[in-house]
């Protein structure tokens, strides 16, 4: 048996809803259409009365679950595309982010952000916006790059007692199979390494994890072994495991999908030089998306974002330094 | 109403003092509808006040210490000097802390009934207070609108005081009255034509109350009234015209409130001097016992913003200091 990271994400929702009855799922189309990436199918007719189909409302789908947290129950939001999310951003940030700070009373709600760009998907259905979201105090953001911590870290992220922005990468929807879902897991906060090596460390997350193993696994050809840092979480983000890593090596790159102003990568840089600057050997690199909306065609999205032959390059030049 | 008077008056002339951490926002002239709506709502409902419903809160159950302990910055009240004046409640005992985005509280008051709807309970029903200048933000028509398609037992208590902050109503909205509105989303309205008459007030708002618990979905009341003062203390509503204070719109509910006590021979004049004098007692006590207690300490402060410890992010201390 195969199962892919959609899939995935389909099976830890049923098993949260069948385990757990103070779970549910609001989003745009999840129930008896299954959702718009059938992320939800079939759930609606296993579980009456709990995969509810909302107005095109993301405020108000958002607004509703933090009243519904606030009574007990443990809200699953499906948005539709990531990208959709800033009409919910509101709610997101100033209502759940801040209700167990001014109240003390949890929140525990997971928000579902098909993210990440795909061929033709353009500007409005390929965002990346997990820095935003980590900005700010009272989130925690996963980003899963894997079929087995898709699996894992959602049901995990259904049992925090806070609110989870859940990225799950769309380009690894179908792409991405695993065997069979997994038994046991990994915390969230803890970076995986997802190739070890000791020429230099590669620190990315989400659909990047591939490309960066991609990269890695050409390198290997030249007997060059870079290190690829799976962060798995970028909230909390694990900042010893980074450092570990440089430790070993000495050079750093981080790489990301989203835009390169702030964000994910220059986070990982700063901690580095401000906790590690001792273990650099060399200046560390950054790689991210071109400073444009996510284009539409596959030409130019193709090297809009890091690839593994960019990352490649971008790594020699680092083992140049 | 009296209460809610005299304890605004009071934290009004504090803040003139210096003696009140950022803003006061006082309900005056609006106390009939607050008090109406918190009347029409029984024990186990559910109460999103908003900036002017000292008179709401005071009769949802707040004590005037809470709300006095939040003016003043108590350790000890419901907010612990991390959000201040308006922005207090407990929303575990159904008691929403508002957030400063207007609109944003009445899905949230949806998500509370719709879990109380999923646990079987159908007797609570939820209000959510506003004023008309909310009636112009996206989050307050996904809401209407998702709580009319949810057929959610929801009391919708517009108060139309004229100005929203210095903008009058016909640089707010368009249509003949608010209330027409309810016919776009399907629900029933309401309307208070002097929302100063507190017998119109209790009627109307006790009518939709009945007609929610009842199950006839979300209700749409809209109060006219005057706000008798500026949008917060700092501001002197030099742009109110004299006209306007003069008309009847213009007329103090707690004066009308007053006199038809007396007309009505329910109680004497000295009657109202002792419920005065009885009041301003409380409130100085409340004053007095909030100004001994003890303010926030920033190093005992527990400055996490997430309930699941274990997941906050220890590079964070470091570098915000």
């Amino acid at each position: 048996m195969s199962i892919t990271y959609l899939e995935a994400i389909r099976e830890a929702q049923a098993r949260a809803l069948a385990e757990d009855p103070r779970v549910y799922i609001y989003g745009q189309d999840v129930g008896a259409f299954g959702g718009a990436f059938k992320a939800t199918k079939t759930l609606a007719t296993e579980f009456p009365g709990r995969v509810l189909d909302s107005p095109i409302s993301e405020d108000a789908m958002v607004g509703s679950a933090i009243g519904a947290a606030i009574e007990g129950l443990r809200p699953i939001i499906e948005m539709q595309y990531a990208d959709f999310s800033t009409v919910g951003f509101n709610q997101i940030v100033n209502n759940a982010a801040t209700l167990f700070w001014r109240t003390q009373v949890k929140c525990p709600i997971v928000i579902r952000l098909p993210s990440g760009g795909t061929p033709g998907s353009g500007p409005f259905h390929s965002q990346s916006m997990e820095a935003l979201y980590a900005t700010y105090p009272g989130l925690i953001v996963m980003t899963p790059a894997t079929v087995e911590d898709a699996y894992s870290m959602l049901l995990e992220a259904v049992q925090i007692d806070d609110p989870v922005i859940f990225c799950e990468h769309k380009y690894l929807y179908y792409h991405l199979k695993a065997d069979a879902l997994p038994t046991e897991a990994m915390p969230t906060g803890k970076a995986r390494i997802a190739r070890p090596g000791r020429d230099a460390t590669v620190v990315t997350y989400s659909a990047m994890v591939h490309e960066a193993l991609a990269m890695a696994d050409e390198l290997a050809r030249e007997r060059i072994e870079i290190e690829i840092v799976d962060l798995r979480s970028i909230k909390p983000l694990d900042t010893d495991t980074v450092l570990a890593s440089v430790a070993r090596t000495g050079r750093l790159l981080a790489v990301g999908e989203a835009w390169p102003w702030g964000g994910v990568t220059a986070e990982i840089v700063s901690r580095v030089a401000c906790d590690g600057y001792n273990l650099l050997d060399a200046a560390p690199m950054r790689l991210n998306a071109r400073e444009t909306p996510v284009p539409f065609h596959p030409n130019l999205w193709g090297t809009h974002r890091p690839t593994a032959r960019t990352i490649a390059r971008a790594v020699k030049e680092l083992l140049r330094r | 109403m009296l209460l809610a008077r005299i304890s605004e008056d009071k934290y009004a002339s504090l803040y003139r003092a210096g003696k009140i951490y950022g803003g006061v926002f006082i309900g005056k002239g609006q106390e009939a509808i607050s008090v109406s709506t918190a009347l029409a709502l029984r024990k186990g409902d559910i109460f999103a006040p908003l900036i002017r419903d000292q008179a709401g809160r005071l009769a949802f159950g707040e004590t005037l210490l809470d709300a006095t302990r939040t003016y003043l910055g108590s350790r000890l009240g419901p907010m612990r000097g991390r959000d201040g004046n308006v922005h207090r409640g407990r929303p575990q005992d159904g008691y929403m802390a508002m957030i400063s985005h207007l609109g944003a509280m009445i899905s949230v008051v949806s998500g509370a009934l719709i879990a109380r709807r999923s646990r079987g309970d159908t007797a609570a029903i939820g209000a959510v207070s506003l004023g008309e200048g909310g009636t112009s933000t996206g989050a307050f028509h996904e809401a209407v609108n998702q709580a009319a398609v949810e057929k959610l037992p929801l009391l919708i208590v517009v108060t139309n005081n004229q100005f929203a902050y210095s903008t009058p109503d016909s640089r707010q909205f368009a249509c003949a009255h608010l209330v027409d509105r309810a016919a776009g989303y399907g629900i029933d309205g309401h309307t208070i034509d002097q929302g100063s008459d507190l017998a119109a007030c209790l009627e109307v708002i006790g009518r939709a109350a009945t007609r929610a618990r009842a199950g006839h979905g979300p209700q749409l009341i809209v109060a006219s009234v005057l706000r008798l003062g500026g949008h917060g203390e700092h501001d002197d509503a030099h742009y109110i015209p004299d006209s306007l204070k003069n008309s009847k719109l213009g007329a103090d509910c707690l004066k009308l409130t007053e006199q038809t006590i007396l007309n009505l021979a329910l109680a004497s004049p000295a009657d109202l001097d002792l419920w005065r004098a009885n009041a301003v007692q409380q409130v100085e006590e409340a004053v007095a016992t909030a100004q001994r207690e003890p303010a926030p300490d920033p190093d005992s402060e527990d400055w996490s913003a997430i309930s699941s410890r274990h997941l906050t992010d220890a590079f964070m201390d470091g570098a915000s200091h």
